[in-house]
This record gives structure tokens, C-alpha cells and sequence, in this order.
């Protein structure tokens, strides 16, 4: 019987949404809570030699104001190498440099304006290539003096290199050396934003008894917790985080950082709440960012397409701090080649210290940023061969038995199948074979096509957790640490929950607001992973819950355990369902006719654990870093205007292994928003930074994203083969439609131009620079 | 033109009722409808009038509250998600056409949406559907669910 799973049932939320009775963070009274804001860095590089304080603190209604000198503390999930607010150093254009409070938003904007800081400019680096040149400036003086929360974590001293992943696997010098054709291409993809539409915001306060409660717009509640606890030395159960609605994370609220300085705050003004909300311009210019990537490819093929070799290296921009960007450059060499056989490897990814706002992880972890390169150059490839780019690629996919870079057999179940999509696509994009057709003078169609794959780069040891407490309709509230941020996650596990239970979904409530000490620990809310991590704890949660009626069942109806089946909101016995008792009789134990009390109250617990992943060898890079891969095939078709290097998106198409469809509206709409920020980043987005490395003008008017109008036709279509290893089959999808979007545009492009387009974004004028490089063009 | 300064009392007519609230002169309309009279649908995207996340319907058109002063609004009509009551066309149109995923923009979205509908009866053309709609920015969706739930609202 299928009750939920497969069905396009509705968000939980959508009611609330369309109302404007969606609660998020700033959304609560604010009567009683004090303002905090932030003084920036007016440099990219620069030694604060003093700051003045004395005329922000002497202004009226100002309660404290705080400086770097406040907090010795540093901060970050893998290398604590940031403070939350300089200290000595500030080493990029927007980083905090002070905090005022005050009594009200503007008495706090103002007192920030009277703060003076002293600054002696020093020595700026804003690409990877620069900073790893000799004589580049040292951004940090001691890369291997910070502690280091991860094992596999190797800053290089004397270096501006914060960590290197390696992988090798067969010979790959030689196996390059025997290939007939061989093409080598260098790329630079620029830092960005991830711009969701709520900026960063989070409220602190502490409690007569120390206990440390923040309300936050954060997609990792219980990081939030375990950072404060880790650097204040706070026992982690008197810290309480909660989360209400999130407009918007894409990644950038997994990482800890509004929450610190509000607690900061609060703590300096006797625990009082304080709300601390970053304005659009600091939540781009002072907030972590997208990552920017050089990158150098070489791929080696035989003269009918396949791939033998190739030597990439990666050069991550993670900016002036690390966050998680050691891991995005791991999680970039294990997947390094996207998803092609190919025997003989060579990678070495670096994450390389900037001048930048530094990074976090964006929607699909650093993979639309390398798939970018490594699709290019299979487009030249496809191109030196004198092949149609699909079937080149159809020619390389990875099948049952191919190793992945990090030398994991693929299987169905595991990888999925690549050449279906492929083959999908072909119809769902009305393919044209690669070639640009000329529609009029100057103006021609052309079409790109981009592969993408995906593992989880998690701790090995990540955890989730479900809770599900019986109302006595025979409904249950379903309690878990996920956070809902627009992804239907909480939507999708009620209906995991239901398909179990046989029940109707409505009639499983979600708990939505995430809090702390009620919902039971989920690592975060990211990679993708809440219907693989929290769906496990929610079908052990239901199984437990069955396991408990069963046993009470069997007493009430004076049967065997095993008879008895669970669904339509009753439990029977399988060989006289006649006699059956209403779940809502027995969730909180069942009373007889005789007012015998049996069993007690249902409680469903499921926990889970992540399983059977490793650290990669420090050598070869061999090792599993995720449970699952999720991989497909995008096309792009675009008319572009020759002569004006303008262009029109006409269609994109997305084909996704997606395991199973747990909901096909949701999951749709989820891979078409996925699509949609992949061209709106490749077409437009980049931080503009003058030449001292200072953002210009960071808000919404001068950085651009996609608006209505602009959009292309979206098409999105699945194959389905199950991952036995997860619930119902699924595999992770919520990042994945952005991945192969910059590189199909690109590869769509670069056909439309006949100009290899190795620079994002891609903005009539970056095409117009590539052609005019190459022919001596002028406006 | 009036002349404001320090607090003043002023009476804003807000979904149906006239309320009075104490403002400085300085006070948007988007911050007044939030923190004092407790209608936190408009939200704060950006304050520069770019992402259209605080629009209220003002006198039957599309208003961002961010660039409006609540002293501007005194003695006009305001109208906002909350005072649609749940009743409008345009809120199941979104909830069909799962036209939101985060659902931060939407209310911007609806606003504009509903005052569409007012000024335009009939389902207009596509070009003046983008021309209203491209005020606001999603950062979830494709745009292609919203474009459906503005059919819907037109043909429920």
C-alpha cells in the first residue's frame, strides 16, 4: 500500500507561508532586546593600530561597545584560525572590527560611525595564483599555530596554503604521454554570494541561571551550540539554540558566525537580549561567501573519445579564514573528475588563503564551481576528436565497476545511471548535436551540455535523530533537528513517517522550529542529507512506534504480535481485521471495556549514525567519504547575439538520478530553483572588488541576480534507481541542480561564440574581452 | 508640507483599521508595520529597494515599505499580507502552484500579485506580468512557479 511516499503532497508549512504567519528570526517582539552592529574593515589587508572608542560609548543609549580586545577566542569548524572580531590584523575589506549596542537599531548604527580605527595598509592578495606566488604577503604569520578540530587538516608553514588533498590513482604521467590527443585548459571562477533573501540575524541572551539561549537563522543549530560551548568553555547542555523559520541558507548559515558576536554582546551587557542583524551590505561583504576557484586541466583521450588520463589541480580561494573550505577542497578532489571512468589520475587540490570575504559551503559544496572546468575541457576534447559533446560523454560515464577518483567501486544502487540520464536529456532538451545553428545575421542557437556528480563529505561520525510523541486523535507530532529553509525536508520525513504508519500525512505533524534541548540532534542541515540522515531516524522512530503497538496490540486483542498490522489509523489482527482497535485508543495505552489498563503511552525514538566512512589516505587519496552519490545530466540552449556578445537562456534541462521520487513536486521545484541560482551565478553573479580588494558597492542594486523575465524554459525529469541503502530508495538532490548549470551555459556559450569562455560570469562583457583578446577586437 | 520632528503620533489606516502609532520622522513604514504593530510579513530583504520583500499594497498599488516613511503613508489606504485574511485568490495560487520555497519573498510576491489583480482584472500579457513582478527577487524558485501561480490566480 502506498499511502505518502510518491505523492506530491504539500509542504506542512504552505499555509503559513502564504499568510505572512511564517515566524522567522527578526519576526518576534523586540521590545526589551538591544541592537547590536558591526564596524567593518575598510581594508583588505591592514594592521589596526588603535581604535577609539570614546565617542561611540559617550553617545546616550549606547550600553558597550567592543573590539577585538574583548574576545582572545578563535573561532571555525576546522582550523580555528578567525576571531570574531579582528584582532591587530583585519585581512579583508568588510571583516568586524567593532561591536556596538545600544538601546535601538539606530543609536547603534550611529554609535558605529563614531568609531575611529587606526589602520597601516599592508600587502594585499586576492587570487589563489597570487598568494601562492613567491614573495606574496603572509596572510596568516603562523598557519600551523592554530588548533585544528579535524586530523586530516595540513596547513603548510611559510605558506598561505591551509590544507592540500591529493589523489592518485594508476599512472597518469604515462598513461598522458601514450594518448593521442591531450587538451590542457586554465580556469578562474571569481568568489560570489549565495544571497538569500533573509540576511544573517541572531538573537542572545543569558538567563539569571547562565544559560546561554540564542534564536538564530542558522541551518546548524547544534553546531552553533557546540562552537560557543567549544571557545567560551560553557557546558554544551546550558547553551539553548533555536531556530524558526530560515529564509533562505544555500549553505552560508551552516557556518558560525552572527551567533557569536550577538553572544558576545549580550554577555557584555549582563546577559540582556541582544539582536544582532547584518545589514544586506555587510551580509555580503562581511559574511562568508561563495568560494573562487583557478583551476588547471589536462585530460588525455585515445582518437575515439576515451579518457585515459588527466592531471587537474585546484586552487580554492577560501578568502581570509578557512570555515569549511578544507573540506570543500577535499570534497573537489573526491570527485574530481565528475563522473567519467578514468584509469590513470592525478589531482592536487589546495585551498589557498586570500584577501577575500572568506568562504563557506554554497549549495552543492565547491561542485558547480569544478564541474565548471572539468566540462569545458570535455567540450574541447569532444571537439579535437570531432564528437558530438553527449556522446563523448556517454563514451566516459561511469558504470557498475568503475572506480571513483577516490577508488570506490561504483555500482547501480551506489552511483546511479549516468548514461540514462544522458540519454534522457537527449530527448528532454531536443538535443542538436553540439553544433550552433545560425538563425539570422550574427544571431545563432547553441546548445550545452554538462554531467554531475555528487558525494557527501560529512564526518564520519555525523548524527541525526527523530522523536515522535501520539496525540490522542491517533495523530503524532513528529520532532526532529532539521531545519526547514524552503527544501520540504520536514514535509518529505512526514511522509516517510505515514508510508510506515500507514496513515495519512496530515496526520503527522512536524515540529518546525528547531530547538536544541527538545529536538534530538541533527548534525546539520545540509550536503543534501536530511531525507538519507534524518529519513534513517524517522523509519527507526516509526519501526520502534510499531514495535510498541504491536506488543500492546498483542495484549488487547489476545493475539500473537507478529499478526498484527498497523494501518488506516487502526491496528488488527492480519487474520481477523474485523476486530481492530483505533490507534487513537491505544497510542497513550489501551484501556479494556473492563477498565484494565494495558501497556503504556507509544513513544517513537530513532536514531542514527553515520556508518562505514573514512578519512581519505593521505597518499593516494583512496577512501569513502559519503554514503551515497547522486549524479545527471543538464543542457542548456541559448541565442546569442555575435556581434553584441549579448544572449537569451531559452531552455534548461535537467535529467537526475534521483534514486527514488519521494515527491514529485517538491523535488521538481527543488532541482528547477537549483538550476535557476546555477545561471543566475554563471550569468551575472561576482563580488566586483576595486584594487585594494575592496568590495564595490555590495547590495542587491549593483549585484545583480536573476529576476522574472529573465528566465529560461525549465525542464526536469528523473530516472530512478534506488539506493538500497537509503530510505525508500532516495538520494540526496536538494544542491543538485545548480551543479552542471554554469558549465552547460558555458559550454552553450562557448559554441554560440566560438571562443573558449574559461571565466565566470558570464557577462556579454567577459565574452566580449575573450573575443577581443583573441582578434584584436574594439568597441 | 507637513513638518515633522522629535516622536510624533501619527494614524496609519493598516488593513481595515486606523491605527495610531508614536514615530520619529525618520521611521520607515516597513520597520512601524513590523515592530509596532506586530505585521512582520513585509520583511527586510535588503532596505534599498531592490528585492521588494517589503512590499505593501498602499492605495491599490505595489509599495516598497522600505522606501517609504511611515509619515509618508498617513492618510492612505495600507494593505498588507496579513490583511488579506487568507481569503484572496492569490494565496492558494501560490499554495497550488508551490510558488515559494522559503517562503521570505512571498509575501513581497503576493502584494504584488493581488494589487496586479486589482489594477488588471483580466489576466494581462506576459510582458506586463514581468514588468510588475521583476520589482521582486526569489532566490528559491525558477520563477516558473510564481509565472504559474499568477495564471492560477487569474483562472482558479
Amino acid at each position: 500500500m502506498n499511502t505518502a511516499v510518491g505523492k506530491s503532497v504539500r509542504r506542512k508549512e504552505a499555509w503559513d507561508k502564504v499568510t505572512g504567519r511564517a515566524k522567522y528570526t527578526d519576526d518576534f517582539p523586540i521590545a526589551g532586546v538591544l541592537s547590536a552592529r558591526l564596524l567593518t574593515s575598510a581594508h583588505a589587508h591592514a594592521r589596526i593600530r588603535g581604535i577609539d572608542i570614546s565617542g561611540a560609548l559617550a553617545l546616550e543609549g549606547v550600553k558597550a561597545v567592543l573590539t577585538g580586545a574583548d574576545c582572545p577566542e578563535l573561532f571555525g569548524p576546522l582550523t580555528r584560525d578567525r576571531p570574531a572580531l579582528a584582532r591587530d590584523v583585519a585581512r579583508y575589506a568588510g571583516e568586524p572590527v567593532a561591536l556596538a549596542v545600544a538601546q535601538d537599531d539606530y543609536t547603534a548604527e550611529r554609535a558605529v560611525r563614531l568609531i575611529r580605527v587606526e589602520y597601516e595598509p599592508l600587502p594585499i592578495s586576492l587570487t589563489p595564483s597570487q598568494s601562492l606566488a613567491r614573495g606574496a604577503p603572509l596572510i596568516h604569520a603562523q598557519v600551523n599555530g592554530y588548533r585544528k578540530n579535524a586530523p586530516d587538516i595540513h596547513p603548510e608553514p611559510g605558506t598561505n596554503i591551509a590544507g592540500r588533498y591529493r589523489i592518485r590513482k594508476g599512472d597518469s604521467g604515462n598513461a598522458l604521454r601514450r594518448c593521442n590527443t591531450v587538451v590542457r585548459q586554465r580556469f578562474f571562477l571569481p568568489p560570489s554570494d549565495h544571497m538569500a533573501m533573509e540576511v544573517r540575524t541572531a538573537r542572545a541572551e543569558i538567563s539569571s541561571g547562565g544559560d546561554v539561549i540564542i534564536t538564530t537563522s542558522s541551518q546548524s543549530p547544534y553546531s552553533v551550540r557546540n562552537e560557543l560551548s567549544e571557545a567560551f568553555l560553557i557546558p554544551a547542555g546550558k547553551i539553548q539554540v533555536r531556530v524558526p523559520f530560515v529564509g533562505g541558507g544555500f549553505g552560508g548559515k551552516a557556518s558560525v558566525m552572527p551567533e557569536i558576536l550577538a553572544f558576545l554582546a549580550s554577555r557584555r551587557v549582563g546577559g540582556k537580549p541582544v539582536r544582532l542583524t547584518m545589514p544586506r551590505e555587510q551580509d555580503m561583504a562581511a559574511a562568508p561567501g561563495r568560494i573562487g576557484l583557478e583551476a588547471d586541466i589536462t585530460l588525455g583521450a585515445s582518437k575515439d573519445g576515451l579518457i585515459h588520463a588527466a592531471e587537474l589541480t585546484y586552487w580554492l580561494d577560501c578568502g581570509a579564514y578557512t570555515d569549511i573550505s578544507p573540506y570543500m577542497t577535499k570534497a573537489i578532489a573526491v570527485d574530481c573528475t565528475g563522473p567519467y571512468h578514468v584509469e590513470n589520475l592525478s589531482c592536487d587540490a589546495l585551498c589557498v588563503y586570500t584577501n577575500h570575504t572568506y568562504a563557506t559551503s554554497y549549495r552543492s559544496f565547491a561542485h558547480e564551481s569544478y564541474t565548471y572546468c572539468i566540462e569545458r575541457t570535455l567540450d574541447m576534447l569532444a571537439d579535437r576528436c570531432a564528437l558530438d559533446p553527449l556522446e563523448l560523454r556517454i563514451r566516459n560515464a561511469i558504470r557498475p565497476g568503475s572506480l571513483t577518483p577516490t577508488q570506490v567501486e561504483c555500482t547501480a544502487a551506489l552511483t546511479g545511471n549516468l548514461t540514462e540520464c544522458l540519454n534522457r536529456v537527449r530527448q528532454l532538451s531536443q538535443w542538436n548535436g553540439g553544433i550552433a545553428t545560425p538563425i539570422k545575421k550574427d544571431t545563432v542557437r547553441a546548445m550545452g551540455v554538462s554531467c554531475f556528480w555528487k558525494t557527501e563529505n560529512p564526518p564520519t561520525d555525523a548524527i541525526s535523530g527523530a522523536l515522535v510523541t501520539c496525540n490522542p486523535d491517533g495523530s503524532v507530532n513528529l520532532h526532529t533537528g532539521v531545519v526547514e529553509m524552503g527544501d520540504a525536508g520536514q514535509t518529505h520525513l512526514a511522509q516517510m513517517f505515514a508510508e510506515k504508519l500507514k496513515i495519512d500525512t496530515d496526520k503527522v505533524h512536524v515540529v518546525m522550529p528547531v530547538d536544541t534541548r527538545t529536538a534530538p540532534e541533527h548534525w546539520k542541515t545540509v550536503a543534501s542529507l536530511t531525507e538519507y540522515m534524518a529519513g534513517h531516524a524517522v523509519v527507526r522512530a516509526a519501526d520502534d512506534m510499531l514495535c510498541q503497538l504491536r506488543a500492546i496490540g498483542s495484549q488487547a486483542l489476545g493475539c500473537p504480535a507478529e499478526e498484527i498490522e498497523v494501518a488506516h489509523g487502526r491496528l488488527y489482527s492480519i487474520k481477523n481485521p474485523e476486530r481492530f482497535i483505533a490507534l487513537k485508543d491505544i497510542v497513550r495505552g489501551y484501556k479494556s471495556a473492563t477498565g484494565e489498563s494495558i501497556g503504556e503511552p507509544v513513544l517513537g525514538r530513532g536514531g542514527y549514525m553515520l556508518k562505514g566512512l573514512v578519512m581519505l589516505d593521505p597518499e593516494t587519496g583512496e577512501g569513502r567519504t559519503g554514503p551515497q552519490w547522486t549524479l545527471g545530466a543538464q543542457v542548456v540552449e541559448v541565442e546569442a547575439d555575435r556581434k553584441t556578445c549579448t544572449y537569451r537562456i531559452l531552455s534548461a534541462s535537467t535529467v537526475i538520478d534521483i534514486g527514488a521520487l519521494l515527491n514529485p513536486e517538491s523535488m521538481r521545484s527543488m532541482l528547477a530553483g537549483g538550476m535557476a541560482m546555477g545561471i543566475s551565478m554563471a550569468s551575472r553573479e561576482a563580488f566586483s572588488y576595486d584594487a585594494g580588494g575592496i568590495p564595490r558597492l555590495p547590495n542587491l542594486r549593483t549585484y545583480k541576480i536573476m529576476h522574472i523575465g529573465q528566465e529560461p524554459d525549465y525542464r526536469v525529469d528523473f530516472v530512478e534507481t534506488p539506493d538500497c541503502a537509503s530510505p525508500y530508495g532516495v538520494r540526496s538532490y536538494a544542491e543538485h541542480g545548480i551543479i552542471g548549470m554554469p558549465a552547460a551555459l558555458g559550454n552553450a556559450l562557448s559554441s554560440a561564440f566560438g571562443r573558449q569562455l574559461n571565466t565566470l560570469p558570464l557577462t556579454p562583457e567577459t565574452i566580449w574581452r575573450t573575443r577581443a583578446e583573441d582578434v584584436h577586437d574594439t568597441l | 508640507m507637513v513638518r515633522y520632528e522629535g516622536m510624533v503620533v501619527i494614524s496609519l489606516h493598516v488593513n481595515g483599521e486606523n491605527r495610531e502609532v508614536a514615530v520619529r520622522p525618520a521611521d520607515l513604514l516597513l520597520t512601524v508595520l513590523r515592530e509596532q504593530l506586530g505585521l512582520t510579513a513585509a520583511k527586510p530583504g535588503c532596505l534599498n529597494g531592490d528585492c521588494g520583500a517589503c512590499t505593501v499594497i498602499v492605495d491599490g498599488w505595489p509599495v516598497k515599505s522600505c522606501l517609504m516613511l511611515a509619515v509618508e503613508a498617513e492618510g492612505h489606504t495600507i494593505l498588507t499580507v496579513e490583511g488579506l485574511g487568507g481569503t484572496a485568490a492569490v494565496h492558494r495560487a501560490f499554495v497550488d502552484a508551490n510558488a515559494f520555497q522559503c517562503g521570505y519573498c512571498t509575501p513581497g510576491f503576493l502584494m504584488v500579485c493581488h494589487a496586479l489583480m486589482t489594477r488588471h482584472p483580466a489576466m494581462p500579457g506576459e510582458s506586463v506580468v514581468e514588468e510588475w513582478l521583476a520589482s521582486n527577487l526569489c532566490r528559491c524558485t525558477s520563477y516558473q512557479e510564481i509565472r504559474s501561480a499568477v495564471e492560477r490566480m487569474y483562472a482558479p
